[in-house]
């Protein structure tokens, strides 16, 4: 215990923690609005719409997170020189790092998060949208007042999936220099290499607290908010 | 159904093969200390240009060139490469895997608890590179508000963030090869590490005329070839192969060679350098 004490002090294994959860919040909720609007794109009427969001899934989800990664960050940021952050302040490269970082993770699990919603689109009766469509309401009031509402709690444990996947899937953005736990983890082991075993556990336990709740709480939700037909 | 089968017996085939060709590979490499004579196995870095790097089937480098000579001098025939990764170094010559790694890598107190070194047989530093026609970074001291890049979990990159925490941005990528075009385009301003591996960027033909080797190293990293802990014949063996390489000139001559056309000599007051006694 006291190895991972002084591991801990050292490395600053808390900030890092921190980053791991800023990283996962802001990416879930960017991942969430995107992924929210392909969904309706996919099920939309218009035939372009339709492909576009079809398109987005199949090419997005099919690209390594890791080359979007480096898309954002060597093609967007350091090519086309489109920053998000104040080239001028002092922390510009964390910033952008980090930003950056996040559109990455929010774009690629949007991809999921639409698969999932898509499902729970299907899970709602078809009668639901010709009752909708009875009492007047076009596509867009009828899919935000009747379908994605129901949709979404019947799409709740796919989507928790997501944000389990996605909270491990920080760690791809340690290789464009954000300073989350796997990065932490690659200073631990090349300067305390003596603390292996200790570094690989600590690195665990981050996981496991961030994951496990997670996990329980959609799987509670899934069934609480489930529409019972 | 035969079709499934097919299939299956196809992937069992295939997973045979490559376990077996895995095995060929590994007994293949396994110089170490075990059997035959005629063999042996270093680690030397396969991503650093000009100091250890995989062309195709072949690899080149001034810690190549070390390699081969010294092996030569000891009497081997057969010399395999394996890669040796900076946070594998050691254990790599612990358990036996590599006879010796010639892998840029530096003398240092941690580390000689856990092997032995043979050499130096080169000093090198930490040191910059910019862009050819950057004239604003003179040295470490001019630094202030610049961007500097680096790698994850390096010795240079924690010397930096020591040293100018406040005077500079540091990003830190997976790889050096990362670095380099960031700096090109003008994203970053300098990257740093040992000024050979640096040189080695600068002297890749597709790189040559965009970058340019500051030239005040800041650090003093004694480049010496791990072994075995305790086995001062075999570091006694080494030494006398590294004089003779100096004496004979190939040592000037493969320093040239590869670090020539980045128009970098390592410090002429400390190079060549004279061997620490073996323990």
């Amino acid at each position: 215990m006291g190895q991972l004490a002084e591991l801990i002090s050292k490395y600053h294994v808390a900030l890092a923690f921190w980053m791991t959860i800023k990283l996962t919040v802001f990416g879930g909720l960017g991942a969430l609005i995107i992924g929210t609007l392909v969904a309706i794109f996919r099920v939309a009427p218009i035939n372009v719409l339709r492909w576009i969001g079809t398109g987005y899934v199949n090419i997005i989800r099919n690209t390594p997170l890791t080359l979007i990664v480096f898309f954002f960050a060597f093609g967007v940021l350091n090519t086309l020189n489109i920053s998000l952050a104040d080239q001028q302040s002092p922390t510009s490269i964390a910033d952008n790092n980090f930003r950056w970082g996040v559109v990455a993770l929010s774009v690629y699990h949007a991809s999921f998060v639409a698969e999932a919603l898509r499902s729970g689109v299907n899970t709602v009766p078809q009668g639901q949208a010709e009752a909708a469509r009875a009492i007047g309401l076009s596509f867009l009031p009828s899919l935000t007042q009747i379908i994605l509402p129901q949709a979404f709690r019947g799409a709740i444990a796919p989507l928790g999936n997501t944000l389990v996947a996605l909270t491990k899937n920080t760690t791809v953005v340690s290789t464009i220099g954000v300073a989350e736990i796997s990065y932490q983890m690659k200073n631990m082991i090349e300067f305390s290499p003596q603390l292996l075993y200790a570094i690989f556990l600590l690195v665990a336990i981050c996981f496991v607290v961030l994951t496990l709740p997670v996990g329980a709480l959609f799987t509670y939700l899934s069934r609480r908010l489930a529409v019972q037909r | 159904m035969p079709n499934t089968k097919k299939f299956a017996a196809l992937a069992a085939a295939s997973l045979l093969t490559a376990s077996l060709a895995a095995c060929a590979s590994d007994n293949g490499g396994g110089g170490g200390s075990s059997g035959d004579n005629d063999a042996v196995t270093i680690g030397i870095k396969f991503d650093q240009p000009g100091v250890g790097q995989q062309v195709g089937s072949d690899y080149k480098g001034f810690d190549v060139d070390v390699a081969r000579y010294v092996v030569k001098e000891l009497g081997y025939s057969k010399i395999t490469f394996k890669e040796a990764p900076s946070a594998q170094r050691e254990t790599l010559i612990q358990s036996g895997q590599v006879k010796m790694v010639v892998a840029s890598y530096s003398i240092t107190e941690e580390r000689q608890q856990k092997v032995s070194f043979a050499g130096p047989y080169l000093v090198a530093g930490q040191d910059l590179l910019v862009r050819a026609d950057d004239t604003s970074i003179t040295g470490p001291d001019s630094l202030n508000g610049k961007k500097l890049c680096s790698v994850t979990g390096s010795t240079s990159a924690a010397n930096v963030q020591e040293k100018f925490a406040n005077k500079v941005q540091l990003q830190e990528y997976d790889t050096y090869s990362k670095c380099v075009d960031p700096i090109i385009n003008g994203t970053l301003d300098a990257m740093t590490t040992d000024n050979t591996i640096l040189a080695g960027y600068a002297a890749q033909p597709q790189y040559k005329g965009k970058l340019r080797l500051v030239g005040k190293p800041f650090s003093e990293e004694n480049y010496g070839i791990g072994i075995k802990k305790g086995d001062t014949e075999l570091c006694g063996k080494i030494n006398d192969a590294l004089d003779k390489m100096v004496s004979d000139g190939t040592w000037q001559k493969d320093l040239d060679a590869n670090f020539g056309p980045a128009n970098f000599k390592p410090d002429p007051a400390k190079n060549p350098p004279k061997h620490i006694p073996c323990s």
